[in-house]
């Protein structure tokens, strides 16, 4: 094990126990992690990406101590997140989306206030720590009153806040952006940028494709439980096997049309994204083919509307990522 | 050690708020245990009694405490975990004990309200004035019954979270406890068979020991074995409590709500 490595997972498993039915209740395993290998190095960004129940959350709580692993070890900072705890727990910040996890009817400052005494923030530096934060995430003027008050989006800010409230030298975000307007979501982009700047880690797992492409220096895509690709932004956008993208506008567009679309030779995989009253088919194909005239044809008299050749974004990189058939 | 206290009485502080707050917004909390008291305190008079209407006068005073203090104090753990605040408690980089200390003292302190509260009350309303022989000993019971019973709610809730069924014995040991604990009526008249019970309960103790510091007795025996049935649940809280986090983490039900 590497101990300059700020984070570091070696096979990573966990399992969950539920049970059904209220009589005859039967045990189910669910196998939420099976097997997660990767490393994150000091001062890096690190995204963590997957469809929902893919396990990400999971294997979050594993690296910030509160699950332990079923298999597997992990470390942060050199510190082992089973056998010491309390000094994982002393250099980890962690926040995670939604509106629970705050004290509803304290303010803003009070609820910062105590978690700045539970993370051993230096009473001192207490009060100009938690007015530079309220003030970066926003929430000046409205930190005296009562959380129970605040939007969905407050919260957030308030959560993001609080993790880094004893300047932590990791950072778990957890979809942190999840529920904050366009113009927050740009400024916490810049949080995060400028966290990384000044030399911490953050690993950040979320479901906006522009955002990991903007932020995250690699990326691993996770999917039931297992790691199916990595690399950085631009490496994954490569993995689009080397295609290109068309998007074609329609209107009504029928199923079997699509299934005719996929047929045509050079295609890799179309998908179809509802935007209003059209459907937009995104039609991946392999660079050399020249397939556009051949896919329009195939549509039949479908009414289509702007069509147009694109880079592969992280997006498509990532939709093939996770809808592929798994080998084996 | 300044910034040990310091986190203590912050923390003590800010979870008064949260509890005090809770408790003014259902007003019912704070009107409830005078309510009982108004009760308790009719019937006796009906006898025409002084000695047993200063018999009930005292003990409608722990009385409230036990139902507003002991009802808040055994869901106290269940309610963190709902509002998604306990995986946040254990998570941090502070020991458990230290998070639990300033909350059960919180608690204690709504205890006490409790207890001047239905005191004024029975005052103004039923101009009883309670005959204490000594208010020191007397007020060193009040605490010792705020304190003992703190911990002893503290114990019901880590079981509550622990085990889902014994968060309805908390709710249910409520109403039974006001014939447990001698506040109305002496234990000793209550069926030999349930009187252990009552001994199990560090608030009968305080109860007793409050009433001889009223009647000019030494109420220390009985305060002696309530500090020591308190310190009971305390230990047993203390180490359920760190096995419900070992537990929680191997089975993942911290954040199960
Ligand atoms: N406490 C639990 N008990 C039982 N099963 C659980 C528990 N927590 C998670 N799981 C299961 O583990 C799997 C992975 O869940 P996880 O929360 O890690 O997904 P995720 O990648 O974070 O998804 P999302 O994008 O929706 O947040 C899911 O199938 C989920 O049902
Ligand atoms: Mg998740």
């Amino acid at each position: 094990m590497n101990s300059d490595l700020a984070v570091e997972a070696v096979g990573l498993e966990r399992s969950f126990v539920t049970h059904t039915g209220v009589l005859r209740r039967s045990r189910k395993e669910v196998e939420a992690v099976k097997g997660v290998s990767f490393h994150l190095e000091r001062g890096e960004l690190f995204g963590l990406l997957g469809p929902n129940g893919a396990g990400k959350t999971t294997t979050i709580k594993m690296l910030i101590t509160l699950l332990l692993p079923t298999a597997g070890t992990a470390r942060v900072l050199g510190y082992d997140v089973v056998d010491d705890v309390r000094e994982v727990r002393r250099r980890i910040g962690y926040v995670f989306g939604g509106d629970r996890g705050l004290y509803e009817r304290l303010s803003a400052r009070d609820n910062l206030r105590y978690f700045s005494e539970l993370y051993g923030v230096d009473p001192r530096r207490q009060k100009a720590r938690i007015e530079e934060l309220v003030e970066l995430v926003g929430l000046t003027g409205r930190e005296h009153e009562r959380v129970e008050g605040f939007s969905r989006g407050m919260r957030q800010r308030l959560h993001i806040a609080r993790g880094l409230l004893h300047d932590p030298d990791v950072l778990f975000l957890d979809e942190p952006s999840i529920g904050i307007d366009p113009v927050g979501a740009r400024e916490l982009r810049a949080t995060i940028g400028s966290l990384v700047d000044v030399g911490k880690t953050v690993l950040l797992t979320t479901h906006y494709m522009f955002e990991a492409d903007e932020l995250c220096d690699r990326i691993a895509v996770i999917r039931s439980g297992e790691i199916v690709a990595e690399g950085t932004p631009q490496d994954l956008k490569r993995l689009v096997t080397a295609g290109r993208v068309l998007e074609i506008e329609t209107y009504g567009v029928a199923p079997d049309a699509v299934a005719a679309a996929t047929g045509v030779p050079g295609v890799q995989g179309v998908v179809v994204e509802e935007r209003g009253q059209q459907q937009v088919l995104i039609v991946q194909f392999e660079a050399g083919a020249e397939v556009t005239q051949t896919v329009l044809a195939s549509l039949g008299d479908v009414h289509v509307g702007r069509v147009s050749a694109r880079e592969p974004t992280l997006e498509d990189a990532y939709i093939q990522l996770v809808t592929q058939d798994v080998p084996g | 050690m300044r910034q040990l206290l310091h986190q203590q009485w912050v923390c003590y502080r800010l979870q008064l708020r949260v509890l005090s707050t809770s408790l003014f917004d259902g007003l019912l909390a704070v009107f409830f245990p005078l309510m009982f008291a108004t009760a308790a305190l009719l019937v006796y008079r009906l006898n025409g009694d002084e000695e047993s209407l200063q018999y009930a006068g005292l003990g409608a005073a722990i009385m409230g405490m036990w139902t507003c203090q002991g009802v808040i104090a055994s869901s106290l753990l269940t309610r963190e975990r709902w509002a998604g605040t306990l995986e946040l408690l254990v998570a941090a980089p502070t020991s458990l004990t230290r998070v639990l200390v300033p909350i059960t003292m919180a608690l204690s302190t709504i205890g006490l309200y409790c207890v001047v509260a239905t005191i004024l009350w029975e005052r103004w309303v039923f101009d009883l004035r309670l005959e204490v022989a000594s208010w020191p000993l007397f007020v060193v019971g009040v605490l010792m019954a705020a304190l003992s019973l703190a911990l002893f709610g503290f114990f019901l809730s880590v079981t509550a979270v622990r085990y889902r069924t014994s968060w309805a014995l908390g709710a249910a040991l409520e109403y039974p406890g006001w014939l447990l604990c001698g506040f109305l009526i002496p234990v000793s008249s209550l069926p030999v068979w349930i009187q252990p019970l009552s001994w199990a309960i560090p608030t009968t103790w305080a109860m007793a020991g409050i009433r001889e510091a009223a009647n000019g007795g030494s109420p220390w025996v009985d305060l002696a074995v309530c500090a020591a049935v308190g310190c009971v649940y305390a230990a047993l809280a203390a180490y359920l409590g760190q096995r419900l986090v070992d537990s929680a983490r191997k089975h993942a039900t911290l954040a199960l709500t």
